[in-house]
């Protein structure tokens, strides 16, 4: 802890984190005003105490909106990093464990097919096929998150498989799926946090990419993409309708990599040497 | 040396203030809409976008809309009607050419509309035709219709844009090549961006004032406020952000017009779903909607509450706004009735304009008070015409229909909303066939009651018509009477 608090990077980022992960449980349980409701008289107020980021086109309040967004953004990353490292973990300790046998080549030259598409393009095919909604867009963000943690796990796996404990254990009799669970899993998992902060930042980015172009969540849940997209004609009107949505993306995706930074400053093994 | 560079560098400056000078004398006009149109063939197809390029300006039809909605002669200098009103004799004007130089003849007139009325024909609106016994062409410049009963609306549809004349000469390739007898020819179409029209020479009547048309489609509405602030385009018909519109009135290089139009703005209803089939149902959401918000949320103030499917601005409008006033608490009530006290769910399908899409999350919220959830699906026009439109797949949608006089849609069971009555079926039937204006006004406003009684659909507003245009540019039509941008009187102030 005390070395968190040491990189200069690390605080910030935690607290921009805090802040927006915070605004999203809170509006789970309570919100402003109520965002499903719409009061076209008090459309486009600017901000002020009773709003205090302004109201947007249908008169809803915009801090209430953000709250709403932060979850949904949250919900969509964190689900789509989960299916990322749920199946690309797994997968890259098992192509690891078998290295240049067939298994490993089926598992990462599919991995390098997915790779080489470029992910926005196969979200607005998946979304258009399937129709728009955020749980096609979770499933869209997901499954580019698969070959990212499968490569990142195989790679550090094959390390660890030439160090002298996994010998030890090899010799001791145990089978390839006890030692990537037992041996190997434990002493890739720094790598994966970092990466798992990283690729969530990166989630919230897609979410609200999707969201702009209308492939996202579907109205009337909020949704920080779609926010801007429906305050840009109105940017010379109203220019808060389109600020403060802004804000909040470039604000929680900073705060993700400050501290996906300080983590890896923290957790590398290397570094900690190097530092100490 | 030196000198002489500066000399020639001066002769250079003086030749390029020149060339200003001789383009400030402008006569080409760039004008942007939002829809490209899926081919030139307005006598093939319901897309209203083929013409708002075409209409007027390339095809003509024996008569033509004024920009006042009036019916006026076209390519018929004048027509007689017979005591029964039966039969049409039109009197062709001299010298009518089409553009690859053949004559307009009354044989052209007879093979377009035996093309349109045929069984086989695609045209977007037989209904227009269906009335037409018989065509002659008497001699090449006199042709005679005779209908199965007498339609006080014959010449009113012969003005339409899907009964302009055609020549059977060019029909195989009128979709990218179209050759009407228009003020502008066609010249160039680039896919995905704009179709340029140049004026007809041998035009037979008053001559275009401009020499190049380009039309221009754009249809991101922040491209669109882009595109006319930066003057790439001189005009923009049907702008489709409403609320930049202030901005423009703001700047005295821009000149507004906020018209009227066409287009009934409605909450179409699926009248065969269940609820939907239930009139207490739709009533219930007629009452549910707060059309004044609506309005001020999607349109920012920009258009007229409508009660019923008719243009406010024809003489034989009702106001029936009173028949489905917002009221929330007698919409609960309603629902309770119809036994949905507790609401229900359905889906809400929305094509790309703005009315649809901010009115249906404003609807959506409305509709969420009374208890009826509402699952919003965003489409793309083509989606939507294979949906809703031809599937009939949908429980709500917003459309706004803009064919003028269009309320014989309600007297078609097989159409999207699906409402089958026999009642107005034969009430329509009348209308067709009266004559007489002041019983046939009378049969138009028991139509109007009819259905907003019926609560058909949810009738929302009357779509306003906004263009801006630079300032100087004279002569755009306000209004849109019908589907048209006609630019064969248009001009450059000096």
């Amino acid at each position: 802890m005390k070395g968190l608090l040491h990189n200069r990077s690390t605080l910030p980022g935690a607290l921009l984190t805090v802040v927006f992960a915070g605004a999203a449980l809170i509006s789970l349980f309570w919100v402003p005003y109520d965002t499903t409701v719409l009061n076209i008289a008090d459309r486009m107020k600017l901000p002020s105490l009773a709003h205090p980021f302004g109201t947007d086109q249908f008169g809803r309040d915009i801090l209430s909106m953000l709250m709403v967004g932060a979850r949904t953004s949250i919900a969509v990353a964190l689900v789509a990093v989960g299916i990322g490292m749920l199946a690309g973990v797994p997968l890259g300790l098992a192509a690891a464990a078998r290295k240049g046998s067939l298994p490993d080549e089926i598992i990462m030259r599919t991995n390098d097919l997915v790779f080489a598409f470029p992910s926005l393009l196969i979200a607005v095919m998946i979304t258009a096929v399937f129709g728009a909604s955020a749980l096609n867009a979770i499933i869209a963000i997901g499954i580019f998150n698969i070959p990212v943690f499968a490569r990142l796990t195989r790679g550090a796996a094959l390390t660890l498989w030439s160090r002298e404990y996994v010998m030890a254990a090899r010799v001791a009799g145990k089978g390839a799926a006890r030692i990537s669970l037992e041996h190997i899993l434990p002493n890739v998992t720094n790598l994966l946090i970092v990466q798992g902060t990283i690729q969530f930042s990166l989630g919230i980015l897609a979410e609200a990419g999707l969201s702009y172009v209308g492939l996202g969540a579907q109205p009337p849940t909020a949704s920080w993409g779609r926010m801007l997209a429906d305050s840009q004609t109105m940017i010379s009107l109203a220019p808060h309708l389109a600020i403060f949505p802004g804000m909040a993306i470039l604000l929680t995706v900073l705060g993700l990599n400050l501290l996906g930074d300080g983590l890896r400053d923290l957790l590398d093994p290397k570094l900690r040497r190097a530092r100490t | 040396m030196r000198f002489k560079f500066v000399r020639s560098g001066l002769v250079s400056v003086l030749a390029l203030a020149a060339s200003i000078g001789i383009a400030e004398a402008k006569s080409d006009v760039v004008v942007a809409m939002q829809l490209e149109p899926p081919h030139l063939d307005p006598t093939s197809a319901a897309a209203g976008a083929i013409d708002s390029v075409l209409y007027s300006n390339v095809f003509e039809g024996l008569t033509r809309f004024g920009p006042d909605g009036t019916v006026n002669p076209g390519l018929a200098e004048s027509w007689t009607i017979s005591e029964d009103g039966k039969s049409y004799t039109f009197k062709l004007n001299e010298g009518v050419k089409f553009h690859d130089g053949t004559d307009m003849t009354a044989e052209d007139v007879k093979f377009s509309l035996d093309r349109a009325r045929a069984d086989d024909s695609a045209n977007a609106q037989k209904a227009l035709f269906a009335g037409i016994d018989t065509v002659e062409a008497v001699d090449p410049l006199t042709v005679k219709v005779t209908l199965k009963e007498a339609n006080s609306n014959f010449l009113f549809n012969m003005a339409w844009g899907d009964a302009v004349i055609v020549a059977p000469e060019t029909i195989a390739d009128i979709k990218t090549n179209p050759v009407g007898t228009g003020a502008f020819k066609f010249s160039d179409w680039v896919q995905g961006d704009k179709i340029e029209l140049e004026r007809n020479p041998d035009y037979w009547g008053t001559p275009a004032k401009l020499d190049n048309v380009t039309f221009k489609f754009i249809s991101d509405p922040t491209a669109a406020f882009a595109s006319v602030m930066a003057e790439d385009v001189n005009a923009f018909v049907g702008f489709p952000a409403p609320e930049n519109l202030p901005q423009f009135e703001a700047d005295p290089r821009f000149q507004v017009l906020v018209g009227s139009t066409e287009g009934e703005t409605i909450l179409a209803m699926n009248n065969k779903l269940p609820p939907l089939d239930n009139p207490l149902v739709r009533s219930a959401i007629a009452h549910a909607i707060n059309r004044q918000a609506i309005i001020d949320g999607a349109m920012f103030g920009y258009g007229t509450p409508i009660g019923t499917h008719f243009a406010p601005h024809n003489p034989d409008y009702v106001d029936l706004t009173g028949m489905s006033q917002y009221d929330p608490e007698l919409a609960k009530k309603l629902l309770a009735e119809a036994g949905f006290a507790d609401g229900f769910e359905t889906t809400l399908k929305l094509p790309p304009p703005s009315y649809a899409r901010r009115g249906g999350e404003i609807i959506a919220s409305q509709l969420r008070a009374i208890g009826i959830e509402t699952e919003i699906t965003n489409l793309e026009w083509a989606q939507w015409l294979e949906q809703v439109f031809k599937g009939k797949d949908y429980g709500l949608t917003i459309v706004s229909h803009t064919e003028p006089m269009d309320i014989g849609i309600y007297a078609r069971p097989d159409y999207y909303f699906q409402y089958d009555n026999p009642d107005f079926q034969a009430l329509f039937a009348d209308i067709t066939s009266e004559n007489d204006p002041q019983k046939r006004s009378a049969l138009l406003k028991q139509a109007q009651e009819k259905i907003a009684g019926d609560h058909v659909n949810a009738y929302l507003f009357q779509l306003a018509f906004p263009t801006v245009a630079d300032a100087r540019i004279k002569g755009l039509w306000k209004n849109q009477p019908t589907q048209a941008t006609d630019l064969t009187g248009v001009s450059w102030e000096d």
